[in-house]
């Protein structure tokens, strides 16, 4: 209340003093901070921008040369009742503002969160400096931080149904490069969704639509997109296969692990295996399978022999399986590899008898076996301990043949 | 029972160096089958716990490392075999009623047991070996040459891929995989219990240990071979006295942690069979 008694007091106060005088001359920043350079005595809890305005902090921002009045066009002179207008920023920003509106983020609206869009990014409007200073909320190291004041935020994500995905972001290889590495570079959330036009990954024209993500990604990467769109992935993609796989079905969205630790390596049945789910059934019957489901990138992974991002088929000569580049592909690992050796099946399936008959009655013959032994076995005991057990409660005099007492 | 002072006569069974020999089995068996049950069962959680505990490396190198001990245990066997077999002229080893070799008075003794577990005649009267105490040492003894063979075609593949084709390493490995887990549950359920966990012999029949058995054990569980003791004067020779404390309490420490571990294993890998099946 005494911020708004007082706001009245002042009012009364200036208008006496210099109304007369000031009438027909146009307003100045001097003239505003007047009255809006005092530091508030309390927190205000009605205004969405404080009333007071730090006329250094003002004087140094992107808009100190402008003034007050460019802004709050609608302030003549004071004093300004009824209340000023919310600052219209499109007025300038026209291109910012209509990408903006087109944006996912207009649902502010309709979520009745009724701040004025632009500063729940840009921050103090009478303090807003440029993107590429340090002190900006958009400055690239500390964007994820704004986003994620949001979209980090576990109740706003459970009532709005928001992604919370600031912890994912901020854990993967571009947010070590950009929190530890300190890297401008580091892509962080615009670099993929855009600035203002943040559209959903449904919208065709979305950066992060499906088929636009390999050149999202490949804006950085870019030796790695050409190589993807040379394998059978991203050919598939570029004849409109819907079930191409593209960066991020292999490498996640948010949380992009460095690939070269173990836990990456060691993880084929979160990558191929969720498209190839009989080649990674099979694998896992192999001894690379089982090094590999350890935890331990020490034996083969699917990429160690069909390459990363030019997977090529064995019938393609440049490929890393077809048969005449087995040897040295399998040799990258095993010493003293021969014509015969490569007949090893790296994808077994003891119960595909086309596919390797000696496997497969090999397994037939296995399973009979420990069938045979553990069912008369098992019998045998059943039958040995039911009658032993009777002889014991009898207190037979066979019982217990002689042992030491 | 008998009037002659029963429990204070003990017979050797088993010399000092087949006692030896089985103790280096059972740490070599029980290393083999953590370190190799690990392997088997790589995406169970308890053998990724395993892994990371003592690390790959050490797992696979604790397998091999046991794998080359148990290679010479057998070998030794062996030549302890053609030395006392064939060199020496024992060759009550090699046939006859106290051999280890089948012969088909075990398949009338299977018959006889059977009979006697359904309540149908007399226990049957056995040798010095019994037909699944000979099944248990035929099939250790084709385990350790089917799993040995196979384990180091995997080991050496490009070495053993220039006499097989490359895919005889994938029938290697499955055999291998297999055969182990059919080793492992056979050991830790029918053997234990066959030899030690049974109510006349439970918690543990201790003469592998111990090397000997009581007078009485002798004349009821292997009458023909204490007759045959009896009738060539072999008794005196072998005779000897209760075994000491400090060696049945060994015995019974390492039953406790064969037993343990044993049970654990099977427990782990029976669960991860039926869950993975």
């Amino acid at each position: 209340m005494l911020t708004r008694a007082s706001y009245l007091i002042g009012l009364l106060l200036v208008a006496f003093v210099s109304s007369a005088a000031q009438a027909a001359q146009p307003l100045t920043a001097k003239d505003c901070v007047t009255c809006h350079n005092a530091a508030p005595t309390e927190p205000q809890k009605e205004e969405p921008v404080p009333l007071y305005v730090n006329a250094k902090l003002f004087q140094s921002s992107v808009h100190g040369p402008m003034g007050c009045t460019i802004c709050h066009s609608d302030v003549k002179a004071f004093p300004h009742v009824p209340k000023p207008q919310n600052v219209a920023c499109d007025k300038c920003h026209s291109g910012p503002a209509k990408d903006f509106s087109e944006s996912v983020h207009t649902a502010w609206d309709a979520m009745k969160l009724k701040f004025p869009a632009c500063l729940n990014c840009h921050g103090n409007p009478h303090g807003i400096v440029a993107k590429t200073n340090p002190l900006s909320p958009v400055y690239p190291l500390n964007l994820p931080y704004t986003c994620g004041r949001c979209h980090g935020n576990p109740d706003l994500a459970k009532r709005y149904g928001i992604a919370n995905v600031f912890a994912l972001y901020i854990d993967s290889v571009h947010g070590f490069a950009l929190t530890k590495d300190g890297l401008l570079v580091a892509a962080s959330c615009a670099s993929c969704h855009g600035a203002h036009r943040v559209v959903s990954p449904k919208d065709p024209s979305s950066q992060t639509f499906r088929t636009n993500i390999p050149a999202t990604c490949g804006s950085c990467h870019a030796g790695i997109e050409a190589q993807y769109f040379d394998g059978v992935h991203g050919r598939a993609l570029k004849a409109g296969s819907s079930a191409a796989p593209v960066c991020t079905d292999c490498h996640t969205v948010h949380h992009i692990a460095k690939v070269e630790t173990a836990p990456w390596q060691t993880r084929p049945a979160t990558t191929c295996g969720n498209c190839h789910k009989q080649r990674l059934r099979t694998y896992q019957d192999t001894f690379h399978g089982q090094v590999t489901a350890l935890g331990v990138a020490e034996a083969a992974r699917c990429w160690s022999c069909h390459g990363n991002h030019v997977i090529l088929p064995p019938s393609d000569p440049k490929s890393s399986i077809a048969p005449q580049n087995l040897i040295s592909t399998c040799g990258q690992c095993h010493k003293g590899v021969t014509r015969s050796f490569i007949s090893f099946e790296p994808h077994p399936d003891p119960r595909d008898r086309a596919l390797n008959p000696i496997l497969y009655y090999a397994a037939v013959f296995m399973n009979l076996l420990l069938l045979g032994v553990f069912t008369f076995f098992g019998l045998h005991t059943m039958l040995w301990l039911v009658r032993t057990w009777n002889l014991k409660n009898h207190q037979s005099d066979d019982f217990p043949f002689g042992r030491p007492q | 029972m008998n009037a002659e002072k029963p429990t204070t006569v003990y017979y050797f069974r088993f010399s000092l160096g087949q006692r030896y020999l089985h103790g280096v089995l059972i740490v070599i068996f029980l290393g083999l089958a953590a370190t190799g049950m690990t392997l088997r069962f790589s995406d169970t959680p308890w053998a990724q716990a395993v892994s990371d505990a003592i690390g790959f490396r050490a797992v696979l190198f604790f397998h091999k490392f046991c794998a080359v001990v148990l290679t010479g245990g057998f070998l030794l066997h062996l030549c302890d075999v053609f030395y006392r077999g064939l060199l020496r002229g024992q060759t009550n080893i090699l046939y006859g009623p106290d051999s280890l070799v089948p012969r088909p008075q075990d398949l009338i003794d299977l018959y006889e047991h059977v009979r006697w577990f359904l309540w149908l005649g007399p226990r049957p009267r056995f040798s010095r070996f019994t037909y699944w105490e000979k099944f248990d040492y035929w099939a250790v003894f084709w385990g350790m040459a089917i799993i040995g063979i196979s384990g180091y075609m995997i080991w050496f593949a490009p070495f053993f891929a220039r006499f097989v084709p490359g895919y005889g390493m994938n029938v290697a490995l499955l055999v291998h995989g297999e055969e182990g887990l059919l080793a492992v549950w056979f050991i830790f359920i029918i053997h234990f219990f066959n030899t030690h966990l049974r109510p006349e012999k439970f918690p543990l029949d201790a003469v592998i240990i111990t090397g000997r058995l009581s007078g009485d054990e002798l004349r009821h569980e292997r009458p023909i071979e204490y007759e045959s003791l009896v009738e060539h004067d072999g008794l005196k020779s072998i005779e000897t006295g209760a075994p000491p404390r400090w060696l049945m309490n060994f015995a019974g420490i390492i039953a406790v942690l064969a037993i343990g571990v044993g049970f654990i294993l099977v427990f782990v890998t029976l669960t991860a069979f039926f869950a993975g099946a």
